[in-house]
């Protein structure tokens, strides 16, 4: 027997052995094999959950390499303040809404504060709440904290948090309601097409993407983006390291934000996985390839959009579709995020990160996708082939592009009114002076690098 | 007593060092700097937008010395930093009116 095999039987067995020793691990006399899968499901989903979490590190430190120096504190004090005051709104509110029993399809309406279980940590043969609080809100986490890249350098730290606290308690918990927890999107059909979207490239990644654009138009370019002829002038980031850094641990992250969306330890796991691994590669290859072509040298900082871009398109189809599918969906995200970048930057929508182009614009083509390249079923599906290009026509694109509406709507308009709001009240805007000196020491009072620090390069 | 002040290549510092300390110059002040002169600069792109580079990076050195030497430590620099590309840099000598030794007090020759 093959070294390998050994230890895993072996450690399952002794997985076993401990749990039948253990007396206050609450199962009958007998460990049937459902107990034990149950026990997998809920760790694997958790330990996924860890790895979700651990991105929190990776948004931080794409988005702070990617921005100027005077500003690096205010960009991690939004991202730590966005982590936990969002977990802690999706705490109070969001779940409830999401997942909560009672409710309608429009919204739940049980289960705030996590109250209303008799055991939340039972796993009653699936995934307890606990589990599923756990993981549900590294993703509520997420999805917030995408805008925050795009709204770098320029927003109000007390109008930042007012937006997390909304986005986490009500607005992405509607649009997971309406989806994931089987609300209206999830009850629509066009023909034998329902609504897919795996791990999230609408429902978290749009949704962020949405915000972020949002937020970008409200808050106007920073000073000195554009010039006098209108033209965008380069605000290079501070710390390309970080950047990369970022990059990779947002990329190790997804290997928890995909594969543990199947919400159970089998062998899909396995596939998702090595889906979401290619479609990163192929991101970043072609988009290396496609700013090399348009600015005559390979940009680094593209390089990385184009790797998060890659991992962005396959979020929502990767249960759905082979490797083959997922290095082309990948790759088709790493030139659509030059493009967009591009785009934006001319129609004068600042985005220092490029977070309305990774997030917004691939997470739409991510879920379209699911529409020309889904052949497996990948458990929303309920059917196999269901994409164009394997003859299952075009109603499944159609449902797909359905869903990709009605989420961009409703976040664009919940997002609109409330950074209107937010400007006419408290200000969503720092002042000229403050923006140019540089948010760290106005707006915390603390200098992110005292003269300690390296400041040149040669 | 002058003051001699060079901008050099930062890599090219080093050499300028040990050439100044063989010819018996006892100490000098360095800064990093940025700089650029009659060759301008040129234009890059970061994320599809244009950005001009103008300011390269250079070593400012400053040592004060005898009159005498003076254009020999000149020399020494020129010699030590030259590469015969573009952005050498400059040296050039301005005269000392006091000059003080802060931990003894010495003053004029005897604080060189």
């Amino acid at each position: 027997m093959r070294t390998r095999a050994l230890r895993v039987i072996s450690g399952l067995g002794g997985t076993l052995a401990l749990l039948a020793l253990t007396p206050n691990v609450g199962f009958a006399q007998e460990l049937t094999p459902e107990d034990v899968q149950a026990v997998l499901d809920n760790l694997w989903v958790f330990i996924a959950g860890i790895l979700v979490f651990f991105m929190q590190a990776g948004f931080a430190l794409v988005e702070a390499g990617l921005t100027r120096a005077k500003n690096v504190v205010n960009i991690f004090a939004k991202n730590l303040a966005d982590a936990t005051i969002g977990i802690l709104a999706f705490f109070a509110t969001g779940y409830a809404f999401a997942f909560g029993g009672g409710g309608s399809k429009w919204i739940g309406g049980d289960n705030f504060f996590l109250t209303g279980y008799d055991d939340y940590s039972a796993f009653d043969g699936g995934l307890s709440p606990a589990t599923t609080f756990f993981f549900q809100a590294v993703f509520a986490a997420t999805a917030v904290t995408i805008a925050s890249g795009a709204m770098a350098e320029r927003t109000k730290f007390s109008a930042y948090l007012v937006f997390s606290v909304v986005m986490c308690a009500f607005i992405y918990p509607v649009v997971v309601h309406w989806t994931w927890g089987g609300g209206w999107i999830a009850g629509m059909s066009i023909g034998d097409a329902v609504y897919s979207d795996f791990a999230g490239s609408a429902i978290v990644h749009m949704t962020g993407g949405v915000a972020a654009l949002m937020g970008a138009i409200a808050l106007g370019p920073r000073l000195g983006k554009y010039g006098p002829d209108g033209k965008p002038r380069a605000i290079p980031g501070h710390n390309i390291p970080f950047a990369i850094l970022g990059v990779f641990i947002l990329w190790l992250g997804w290997f928890g934000f995909n594969p543990g969306s199947e919400l159970a330890a089998d062998q899909y796991v396995m596939s998702v996985g090595v889906n979401t691994m290619l479609a990163a590669a192929a991101g970043a290859l072609i988009s290396t390839v496609t700013i090399w072509m348009k600015s005559g040298k390979p940009d680094l900082a593209m390089i990385g959009n184009g790797a998060l871009a890659g991992l962005v398109a396959i979020t929502a189809p990767c249960g759905a579709v082979g490797p083959i599918s997922s290095v082309i969906i990948g790759g088709v995200g790493g030139l659509l995020v030059v493009f967009s970048v591009l785009f934006f930057d001319k129609v004068r929508v600042d985005d220092p990160v490029g977070a309305i182009s990774v997030h917004g614009v691939v997470g739409i083509w991510g879920t379209l996708s699911i529409g020309l390249f889904a052949q497996y079923d990948d458990a929303f599906l309920g059917r196999e082939d269901a994409g164009l290009f394997f003859g299952g026509g075009l109603d499944q694109l159609a449902m797909q592009a359905v869903m990709v509406i009605i989420i961009a709507l409703w976040v664009a308009i919940t997002t609109g009114i409330l950074f209107a709001i937010l400007k006419a009240t408290i200000g969503l805007r720092v002042s000229a002076e403050e923006e140019t000196q540089g948010l760290d020491v106005l707006e915390h009072g603390l200098a992110g690098y005292t003269g300690d620090s390296v400041t040149t390069t040669s | 007593m002058k003051l001699i002040t060079a901008v050099i290549k930062p890599f090219k510092l080093d050499d300028v060092k040990d050439a100044l300390k063989g010819i018996g110059v006892a100490g000098m002040t360095v800064t990093e700097v940025r700089g650029f002169g009659r060759q301008g600069g040129h234009t890059e792109t970061y994320r599809g937008a244009e950005y001009q580079i103008d300011f390269v990076p250079k070593v400012s050195l400053s040592v004060v010395v005898d009159d005498a030497i003076a254009d020999q430590v000149v020399d020494t620099i020129v010699s030590a930093a030259a590469t015969g590309k573009i952005g050498d840099g400059k040296v050039w000598v301005s005269p000392v009116d006091r000059l003080v030794r802060i931990r003894t007090g010495e003053e004029g020759a005897q604080a060189v």
